[in-house]
């Protein structure tokens, strides 16, 4: 290890190219915090927008004229805003609104932190567009196979679970796809309420080192891998839930 | 007022039924006793279909009294879940679940909707296979089988759920002449066993052999019924006449 570091460190001193993340030990423990940051934002985001979108689906068909409103409404709320200011909304105008609570030293802090507000956001938009993107893979499955299943006696919520649900997912996988690659390349707007991701640390880093250049070329290349790394497990995923006989 | 077997199992009342302002059933009425095989025929368009969807109500109806086992199902209070205990249903298309094996299908309502015991429903399921003669069948896909076969599995499906009454729309309709006969032996055997039978068809031959009793409707109306032998060699309504005519 201590080689590596050392190789680094002649790099800088013989080309200029500055990569302190790698042979500094503090720099290093920044990225790698702002890596695992990133990483849990986006599991985090990926889930509660999946479970909005699909419970969201499941409501737009709710018998209760004012549930569906609400579900419309939101989808249209967030679909037809920028992300950025969703995100300034819930941290400065949400997050001002509620109760502070009393930390550890006695001082006063918001009950809900910039992360926990990054989630919630960044959630509910991609859930939005998960919304939509299953009640599409809902409309593809035939009223007739929702007869037969209601023939047979099933609920509402069996039928939904086990029936349409399980259906839609596998027509909606690619649309599912791109938005939850979306997703996780929104996370960097975390950066904007300080919320200790890759981007903020890197953006640390430089700001230290006067090294842009490199942090920016090491950011696209730790993003394209990991975005690579998503598509791949979606890819195996679609391939998991194919059905001999069906679809294309 | 309960219900006993001297009574009929299906009772239909001038059922009048309107999709907006078509009205398509107008006034119909029919009995079905215990063990009893019916057969309805007509052209299309008649009102089979909306017929027979009504007595598990799939199909709401505006005026008469449908009574399954003396349930009313002309209720705004009916009880869906007790009706469709009682009454298994066959559609044209078979409208299987695509993403449940032959086995799977046969299993899912009595897991989900009587919510039994695993082991038992799954000897029961392998039972009905054999039943419908499908075994080797049993974890392909309906993707996978032929519209005969997945007819069959349609059919063990809907007695999983040990009906008491049975309901095809044309079972036979949508399959390759050659599959046909495969279908209607496992319906023959069904009513040798004794299940009572709510059969819409246009296969004259079989209906004859297997009918108790023959129903033919036309524009809404039951134009004529009577016992099979009556029935087709003495039709007395020319439109009765001149629709045996054609198909025969
Ligand atoms: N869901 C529906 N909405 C409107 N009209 C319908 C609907 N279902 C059936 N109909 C109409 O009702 C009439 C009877 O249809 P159906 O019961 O399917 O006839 P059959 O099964 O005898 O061919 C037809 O004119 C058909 O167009
Ligand atoms: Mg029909």
């Amino acid at each position: 290890m201590e080689a590596i570091y050392e190789w680094f460190r002649l790099l800088y001193d013989n080309t200029g190219i500055n990569l302190p993340f790698i042979y500094d030990s503090y720099d290093r423990g920044r990225m790698i915090s702002g890596f695992f940051m990133t990483v849990k934002l986006s599991v985090l985001c990926l889930v509660l927008s999946v479970i909005i979108g699909m419970a969201g689906a499941w409501l737009q068909n709710s018998p209760l004229k004012w549930t569906r409103r609400i579900v419309n409404g939101y989808i249209q709320l967030f679909r037809n805003t920028p992300p950025l200011v969703q995100l300034y909304f819930f941290y400065f105008a949400i997050g001002t609104m509620l109760p502070k609570v009393t930390n550890d030293w006695g001082g006063q802090e918001p009950i809900l932190g910039g992360f926990a507000w990054a989630v919630i956001s960044l959630s509910f938009f991609a859930g939005a567009y998960n919304v939509e993107i299953f009640r599409s893979g809902l409309e593809a499955v035939p009223d007739s196979t929702v007869e037969a299943a209601e023939a047979l006696g099933f609920s509402r919520f069996h039928i939904y679970k086990d029936i349409t649900l399980p259906l839609a997912i596998r027509v909606a996988l690619p649309a599912l796809n791109n938005n939850l690659v979306n997703l996780v390349k929104t996370t960097t707007l975390a950066y904007a309420i300080a919320v200790p991701e890759m981007l903020y640390e890197a953006n640390q880093i430089w700001s230290d080192n006067v090294n842009v250049t490199e942090m920016m070329v090491f950011m696209l290349l730790v993003y394209f891998v990991l975005v690579g790394v998503l598509v791949w497990g979606m890819n195996r995923w679609e391939r998991a839930l194919k059905i001999p006989g069906f679809g294309a | 007022m309960t219900w006993t077997d001297d009574q009929p199992m299906v009772s239909v009342k001038d059922v009048r039924k309107s999709f907006g302002a078509l009205e398509v059933l107008k006034g119909v009425s029919l009995d079905v006793m215990k063990g009893e095989v019916i057969c309805i025929i007509g052209p299309s368009g008649s009102g089979k279909s909306t017929l027979i969807r009504c007595i598990n109500a799939l199909n709401d109806i505006q005026g008469g009294s449908i009574l399954v086992e003396g349930q009313e199902v002309n209720d705004p209070d009916l009880d869906k879940l007790e009706l469709r205990k009682k009454v298994g249903m066959v559609f044209q298309q078979y409208n299987l679940f695509p993403h449940k094996t032959a086995l799977e299908n046969i299993m899912m309502a009595p897991l989900l909707v009587l919510k039994d015991d695993k082991a038992a429903v799954e000897k029961l399921a392998r039972r009905l296979i054999k039943k419908v003669r499908l075994e080797g069948k049993e974890d392909s896909y309906p993707g996978e089988l032929s519209g005969g076969q997945q007819q069959r599995v349609a059919i063990a499906r809907s007695l999983a759920m040990n009906p008491d009454v049975m309901l095809f729309d044309e079972v036979t309709a949508a399959l390759d002449p050659e599959t046909v006969n495969e279908v209607l032996t496992t319906i023959k055997d069904l009513a040798k066993d004794g299940m009572t039978c709510i059969l819409v068809t246009h296969e004259m031959g079989f209906a004859r052999e297997v009918a108790d009793h023959i129903y033919f409707t036309d524009r809404g109306v039951i134009v004529e019924h009577g016992a099979p032998d009556v029935f087709f060699d003495a039709a007395k309504d020319p439109r009765t006449v001149e629709f045996l005519g054609q198909i025969l």
